[in-house]
């Protein structure tokens, strides 16, 4: 076991009580919420920290799976004398609604008919799967976040927390995010959920019994990857070098060596992941727009409803949320009056880089939190 | 805390709110906020300051510090100050009405250009002045304005605004240590500092 980590870690589950109810007015049966803690809740139950993942993460954010090699996809953020440093937060991570990590999404049982939901499983939003969360954190009896963080459709996840239980969140640290999805970021979502569903083994959802759709599947993640490069990653990372080989092969094998990487990702991912899940969760990214929440209200001004202090941070070769969009929501924090933070990180890695080792995320998340223990302590 | 800032701390009420443009490592908005209760918010452009002050327990946006006080709603600050970066602004006139509109004072502070050691160098040497406070050579300079006391009190007036309070300074090494000039201060003073307001 490595030095700084929380060490031996679970997955936990959550059974919800009672129906569901979602942001499309449909109703879920038999919710269950994945989940894992780190760390100890304080008596005033004022270190509340909730990671939230991007696409493909899951419950298992730090430490180490009983047999397992590999550390939690935020080793490297979170443990003890880290950024989130579990010897002061307690630090709580779910798997979103809609995935395949344990939490119910389309892969799971529909109890009425015993058999996978498939595509009978509900179009969910960003929103639900932050009302998952609440449902859990209910549970727990915890009534205060110190912090909600997280990148990509993770920090979305932090900001509608935000503007959603405003009184619960005392501050938000959304990562390489954005407040509204941009025609960008959705046409290359659709890109990936038209190569699932032109796979011939997908058949409309329904393929659990049956071959997978994996090489749709396989495509929709290296779409995925390019966007979470950039330009700069890519030629730092492989240039026009060739795979394992002197000279172009002339024929359509991985000649180059992002061809290799791209259907090296593709292939892996297929191991673990589920198609559906993968439709879901694009498309509740794709709906995500702050300004448009909640529905009942859609005169609501962004952030109007919010109290929360931010730290928003951007990275400078991100092009999938770019620095604009991070400052997008910058202005609105700010003509709402809410204290805001904003830092453009200079990294060449693209969208990818929150996750990533760095120095100034680092300090810039720790130092935050530093701030925000002193007052949510004088504020309550 | 150089000299200066010290000045400018004096100045500002203790529990009010002060927006500082330029803030560089946080060093005056620390002092303020930890020893005068006041509420701060920063901008800078610089990453590393950026990072310093969040560091520090500080609230601060990395930016353009013109366009980004346009998003804030009138009379947001009771303060707002513009320290040593006057001779930067493209447009101060557009900025000073832009920072009366948020803060309902401004601090401003910039080098002296008729300070007599800049005088003298023009006078006998005949060449651009460089100092402490102006160490730059025309070619790398990032100040695109030459400032002086007497130029400044025009200027808010012809703008408009009222000069509430005034200081003229004389710093020494680096800045840390100094003292208040009150006779010919537009000779003797490195620094001018004013509190403007409607």
């Amino acid at each position: 076991m490595k030095e700084n980590s929380v060490g031996l870690t679970s997955t936990k589950y959550f059974k919800l009580k009672g129906p569901f109810t979602l942001e499309n007015q449909e109703h879920l049966d038999d919710v269950t919420i994945a989940y894992e803690t780190y760390g100890e809740l304080d008596s005033g139950k004022n270190n509340a920290v909730l990671v939230c993942h991007a696409l493909s993460g899951d419950a298992h954010a730090a430490g180490f799976h009983a047999g397992a090699n590999k550390p939690g996809w935020w080793e490297i953020m979170i443990g003890p004398g880290k950024a989130i440093d579990t010897n002061k937060y307690f630090v709580i991570c779910t798997n979103i609604l809609g995935g395949c990590m344990g939490t119910t999404g389309p892969a799971s049982i529909n109890k009425k008919t015993g058999k996978p939901y498939g595509l009978r499983f509900p179009v969910i939003t960003i929103g639900d799967m932050v009302n998952a969360q609440k449902a859990l954190l209910d549970s727990l009896a915890i009534t205060r976040l110190l912090t909600v963080i997280g990148g990509s459709i993770g920090g979305m996840q932090a900001l509608e927390w935000s503007v959603r239980y405003p009184q619960m969140v005392f501050s938000a640290i959304p990562l390489a995010t954005t407040q509204r999805h941009s025609a960008l970021a959705i046409a290359f979502n659709e890109v990936a959920r038209q190569s699932i569903m032109a796979d011939p083994n997908w058949h409309n959802g329904d393929y659990y019994e049956a071959q997978k759709p994996d090489l749709g599947l396989a495509v929709a993640r290296m779409v995925g990857h390019i966007t979470y490069l950039s330009d700069e990653a890519m030629r730092n990372k492989f240039g026009r070098r060739l795979q394992n080989k002197k000279d172009f092969s002339f024929n359509f094998d991985a000649d180059f060596q992002v061809e290799s990487y791209l259907r090296y990702q593709g292939k892996k991912f297929v191991e673990r992941f589920d198609a559906n899940s993968f439709l879901y969760i694009t498309k509740a990214a794709d709906y995500f727009d702050l300004a448009r929440q909640p529905v009942s209200d859609p005169n609501n001004l962004t952030f109007a409803n919010a109290g929360a202090k931010y730290l928003v941070v951007s990275f400078t070769s991100d092009w999938l949320y770019p620095t604009r969009e991070s400052k997008t929501m910058v202005k609105a924090m700010k003509k709402n009056s809410l204290d805001v933070s904003f830092c453009e990180i200079t990294a060449p890695w693209g969208h990818d880089a929150f996750l990533l080792e760095n120095k100034r995320l680092d300090t810039l998340v720790s130092g935050f939190l530093v701030r925000m223990s002193q007052e949510i302590t004088d504020a309550f | 805390m150089r000299f200066d800032l010290e000045v400018i701390s004096s100045w500002i009420k203790p529990g009010s709110r002060v927006l500082d443009l330029g803030c560089g490592t946080g060093d005056l908005l620390y002092h303020l906020k930890n020893f005068r209760d006041v509420k701060t918010t920063g901008i800078d452009f610089e990453e590393t300051n950026i990072s310093r002050c969040v560091d520090l327990g500080l609230s601060v946006i990395q930016g353009d510090i013109n366009e980004e006080v346009q998003d804030y709603a009138d009379h947001a600050f009771d303060y707002v100050i513009l320290s040593r970066t006057l001779q930067q602004v493209y447009e101060p006139g557009k900025l000073l009405k832009d920072l009366l509109r948020i803060g309902d004072k401004v601090v401003v502070s910039f080098p002296n250009f008729s300070h007599w050691s800049c005088r003298l160098q023009i006078f006998l040497q005949g060449r651009t002045p460089t100092t402490n406070q102006l160490p730059y050579t025309w070619y790398n300079s990032p100040n695109i304005r030459v400032i002086t006391l007497k130029d400044f009190r025009s200027f808010v007036k012809d703008s408009g605004f009222k000069i509430i309070k005034e200081a003229a300074i004389n710093t020494q090494k680096e800045d840390l240590h100094g003292n208040v000039i009150h006779l010919l201060p537009n000779l003797r003073a490195t620094y001018g500092i004013f509190l403007i307001g409607h």
